[in-house]
């Protein structure tokens, strides 16, 4: 059966697929086509950026991942997923967000909170008003708006992750 | 830009199936009830601006890898120690 047999090849060569990308932490590195997400709208104050890559940090253990613009080498942001430094989070936004990326609820979607780091990096705050939310089947990608009450754009870090250590009784 | 006036209780409709009412009203405060599909988003105008100057905070940090890593040691100790 020639025809199938040809198919399975293209489906293999679609999934080795490699493109380059200019990063800011590692410089022009190769990644699967696969790993570059659709931002149809951007992210605030970014708008013109419509593809993003998330990258490991490379260091081992560390909860960092890197969100890389695809044309643009200086913008990249630190992410983190929320439940990384908190006990209990939940996602809430409007369902407009949800069929954005093409999503039927939190269950379709990766959660990262975009990391700003401080003078004193120890300050470091995560951005939970806006969580970034990727739909991976879709690979598609959209800062979404809380509406919890709970969340803000800068929280400590550090303070979530000390009261996990008491809360879980130390 | 339409102006209305409108007395406490009274509401406008945007388009057939959005509805403002003007629910409480409390020196220079205003309590508005929104009635909209849940397709349509609905935020207050700051919340924007505030996720967009954190966005901007965030891609102007200035760190070096070594930042990073070490952060990402506290994360480690703290795994360490349950």
């Amino acid at each position: 059966m020639p025809y199938a047999q040809f198919k399975i090849i293209d489906i293999h060569a679609r999934i080795k697929l490699k493109i380059k990308v200019n990063t800011k932490p590692f410089g022009e590195i190769e990644v699967a086509e696969a790993q570059v997400i659709d931002f149809p709208e951007g992210i605030l104050g970014f708008d013109f950026i419509r593809k993003f890559v998330i990258l490991d940090s490379g260091d081992e253990g560390s909860p960092f991942k890197w969100m890389q613009a695809f044309d643009e080498k200086n913008l990249a942001f630190v992410i983190i997923r929320p439940e990384d430094f908190m006990k209990k989070y939940e996602l809430v936004i409007s369902q407009n967000d949800y069929e954005a990326v093409g999503a039927s609820g939190p269950e379709d979607l990766l959660v990262f909170a975009i990391v700003t780091i401080p003078e004193n990096p120890s300050n470091m705050t995560a951005n939970l008003q806006g969580p970034v939310i990727i739909n991976p089947v879709k690979k598609l990608g959209r800062q979404a708006i809380s509406l919890s009450d709970s969340y803000n754009v800068r929280h400590r870090i550090m303070d979530e992750i000390n009261k996990q250590t008491k809360a879980g009784g130390r | 830009m339409l102006v209305l006036a409108r007395k406490l209780n009274e509401s406008i409709m945007i388009g057939d199936d959005i509805e403002v009412v003007v629910i409480d009203i409390k020196g220079d405060q205003v309590k508005l009830g929104i009635n909209a599909p849940r397709k349509v988003s609905v935020h207050r105008k700051e919340i924007y601006q505030e996720i967009k100057q954190e966005n901007i905070a965030a891609i102007s940090s200035d760190f070096t890898p070594g930042t990073l890593r070490d952060l990402s040691d506290l994360f480690k100790k703290d795994k360490d120690k349950k």
